[in-house]
């Protein structure tokens, strides 16, 4: 391992990630047991059941819900689906459409056996893992050929409502300079059970995830990639109630970064933990597959809990989120682990702390491509002072080697982003990068000095805080409120009715097919 | 592009300050001078910058100068501008409604609840509707507070309950009548396509329709929220940019007080 600049104890680093793995490994053997109605839904869409009944009802949800209903959902839905396959002989999407015309029963037919109903799913599902990995090869294609921006990847979000303005929105950041574009979603949809559909124009503060909306940004940003000679990322949300339904329509649109956090929901949007957990696994097994970088939100903690004081508990969040991804089979590269600039500007040496936490998230976990957001907490108003105080956020990422930078934009806590917000940020970020290119390869830390003193103190409180999880666990430290200075009861929050415990023959394929052998090579 | 380092242009106006007709300042009284940047749906080029020069002397600009322009991409380009502003206010004659309280620290709040008051004061809050940010009414209610402001789970003689985002207006009501609250107080950050006027008055009905409206403060705040406009919906009283857990604590120790005839 390279020399620690912040003169870190790798000892001390490999103690806490043991510390971190112990907590996950917890969560993993409930996890093991569980599945839900969203990771029903998605297995429902993995053999090509999509589109909405008469009333607008996704067909996945008609059909989980109805054999729910029949409380027959403990073997999973696909055992059914497939001998309704092997009877009917009609495609797992047309099984669908009866069952939501009310023509078909798939719970009252007559069995032919597991291993025969297993059977006729293949080609189902043989069909959707060869999309998806014919969606990587798409994205690997773009690379060799057009290229990539360098690192960090300027990253920056379009949130008209309308996927068409979007459009315009996202070309015209692309040609900027953008590398990623994340679609920020309608406010709310991370408490609906269930993904809409079709091509939207309509949404508050953001535009609905659908897959056609994926499908139409992705043919967006693929001509404007030809056009300026560099692969555009395109950027969702994997979170709420239907994690792993939005990762799998994002792995069969070519979707490349997914915002994909239990932690994250639990906290902000007061989703039942143990339905987040089960669903989040299924959902990082899902984009590590499709070669998707997922980015944990730690950021958000900050805009609760006070950045300086609450560092560590960044630090170990990443570090239990680092071995929850592992547990999905997620390579270290697909990992944007998240960190923010979050501290007061008024704190003196404010920039040295920013600078120490950002180097030691650097040095902790060096392959992976860090999810760096800007201030927000602290943006007043004052778009003068913002436009700094964005500039001191893009020379941390470039003098600490961050991976993707979600740029502040000086109208942040006023409006969502004009066109010309989205050009000077990114103007910002190029100027600061090139003119500052290699200051990390150039400048060295004091010893014991400010930053080297920081990182330690902040590394050794994380450390402490592991070791009082591994005693109690990640779902009672949640109870306590470790994170964000929020609690959350275990059995709380939303979408805990759509966690059940595994049958004898449940049945899941694509854990096992697509577990880490996905992937970036 | 810049119209040079000095202004050389003779001031041929009053340079004399006149409150009744009064216009920005740039360096001289009067002068007028306005800052703006803003980008048009137009190519790039000579075109671009006459129209933006004729739409700054439609908005009441003398001398229009565009500084900078940048196509952000086909079709739009963005300028940085200034120009003299023609009009004037009268500002011997405003009247802006604002919440009638003296804002007290949070100690001072406490002895005047003790005092005033004899018990604890109660207050639910929450961000209701869609709205997912907690970020404002953290701000007020946590115990942390916001910019060296504790918020009023601090104070000793509030009863704070902070609900969080996305609840429901009935739920909200529901709490109210529960914990019997003195106070409810609601925030509102998303504001995209007014979603918040309409969630504020839905609030507004329910409790009326529920016989609550004059039994409680009901307060507002966001940073687009103003005092004006909570009058206009229905409330007691709104808070805005730059205000903390003390303007609005003091307020509904006041204002109870006041209700309560002492």
């Amino acid at each position: 391992m390279e020399k620690s600049k912040l003169g870190l104890d790798f000892k001390k680093v490999a103690h806490a990630k043991d510390l971190a793995k112990t907590i996950s490994d917890q969560v993993q053997s409930f996890v093991d047991c569980y599945s839900t109605v969203a990771c029903e839904r998605t297995l429902c869409r993995l053999v090509g059941i999509d589109g909405v009944d008469a009333n607008g009802v996704p067909l996945p949800n008609v059909v989980v819900d109805f054999v729910k209903d029949k409380g027959m959902l403990s073997n999973g839905v696909l055992l059914l689906l497939g001998n309704a396959v092997l009877h009917t002989g009609c495609t797992p999407c047309q099984i669908a459409e009866q069952m939501a015309e009310g023509r078909l029963d798939i719970t009252a037919l007559p069995q032919h056996g597991l291993d025969k109903a297993k059977e006729a799913l293949t080609p189902f599902i043989n069909s959707s893992i060869e999309k998806i990995k014919a969606n990587r090869q798409r994205r690997e294609n773009y690379i060799a050929t057009i290229g990539e921006g360098s690192r960090p990847y300027l990253y920056v979000i379009v949130a008209t409502g309308n996927i068409y303005e979007d459009v315009v929105q996202a070309q015209a950041a692309a040609r900027q300079g953008a590398d990623i574009i994340a679609v920020i979603r309608t406010t709310g949809q991370s408490l609906l059970d269930y993904v809409p559909y079709g091509a939207t124009t309509e949404g508050f503060g953001g535009t609905f995830a659908t897959q056609e909306n994926f499908r139409i940004m992705r043919k967006a940003l693929d001509e404007v990639g030809e056009e300026v000679g560099r692969y555009i990322r395109l950027c969702n949300y994997c979170s709420g109630l239907c994690m792993p339904e939005i990762a799998v329509m994002g792995a069969l649109e070519g979707l490349d970064v997914m915002l994909n956090d239990a932690l994250y929901g639990i906290l902000f949007r007061d989703i039942n933990m143990q339905r987040t957990l089960v669903d989040q696994f299924f959902s990082r097994v899902i984009n590590g597959f499709a070669g998707v970088i997922i980015n944990t939100g730690e950021d958000n903690y900050l805009t609760t809990a006070d950045a300086y004081e609450q560092a560590h508990t960044v630090l170990a969040s990443d570090l239990i989120n680092e071995q929850l991804a592992f547990a999905a089979g997620l390579p270290e590269e697909q990992m944007g682990l998240g960190h923010a600039f979050e501290m007061t500007p008024d704190l003196e040496n404010g920039f040295l702390y920013e600078l120490a936490q950002a180097q030691m998230i650097r040095e902790i976990f060096p392959n992976a491509p860090l999810k760096y957001m800007p201030p927000t907490k602290f943006m007043t108003g004052n778009i003068f002072r913002g436009h700094i105080q964005d500039a001191l956020f893009n020379e941390i990422a470039i003098w600490t080697g961050q991976g993707l930078q979600l740029l502040g934009m000086m109208t942040e806590a006023i409006h969502t982003p004009f066109m010309s917000d989205r050009y000077l940020s990114i103007e910002n970020a190029k100027y600061i990068f090139n003119n500052m290119k290699n200051i990390g390869d150039d400048l060295e830390f004091k010893k014991d000095g400010i930053m080297q003193t920081r990182a330690k103190q902040v590394l050794d409180n994380a450390i402490e805080l592991l070791e009082k999880m591994t005693e109690e666990g990640l779902f009672t430290a949640l109870e306590k409120g470790i994170f964000a200075d929020v609690k959350r009861p275990r059995n709380g929050g939303k979408g805990l009715d759509g966690v059940f415990e595994k049958g004898e023959h449940y049945y899941n394929p694509f854990i096992e097919l697509m577990k880490g052998k996905g992937g970036q090579r | 592009m810049s119209g040079g380092l000095y202004s050389m242009e003779s001031k041929d106006f009053d340079t004399k300050l006149d409150l009744a007709k009064v216009k920005p300042y740039g360096d001289t009284m009067n002068d007028g001078k306005t800052q703006m940047s803003f980008t048009l749906p137009v190519p790039c080029g000579d075109e671009a910058i006459e129209a933006a020069k004729q739409l700054m002397k439609k908005m009441g600009f003398e001398n229009p100068q565009v500084v900078y322009y940048k196509e952000l991409t086909k079709g739009f380009t963005f300028f940085n501008c200034y120009g003299s502003c023609t009009h004037t206010v009268d500002y011997t004659t405003i009247h802006v409604p604002k919440v009638e309280s003296n804002t007290m620290d949070m100690h001072q709040t406490d002895e005047f609840i003790k005092e005033k008051i004899g018990r604890k004061i109660v207050v639910v809050g929450a961000s209701t509707g869609t709205d997912a940010h907690t970020v404002g009414i953290d701000a007020i209610m946590n115990m942390k507070g916001y910019a060296g402001h504790y918020g009023m789970e601090r104070y000793e003689m509030i009863e704070a309950l902070n609900m969080g985002a996305q609840v429901l207006n009935e739920d909200f009501i529901a709490k109210a009548i529960e914990i019997n609250a003195d106070a409810l107080i609601v925030s509102q950050t998303v504001t995209q396509k007014d979603v918040h006027i309409k969630n504020l008055t839905e609030l507004v009905e329910m409790l009326e329709a529920e016989g609550l409206r004059d039994k409680v403060i009901l307060c507002c705040g966001g940073a687009r929220i103003t005092h004006e406009l909570a009058k206009e919906l229905g409330y007691d009283a709104g808070f805005g940019m730059n205000t903390y857990a003390d303007d609005v604590a003091s307020y509904i120790a006041q204002e109870l007080a006041r209700r309560m005839g002492k």
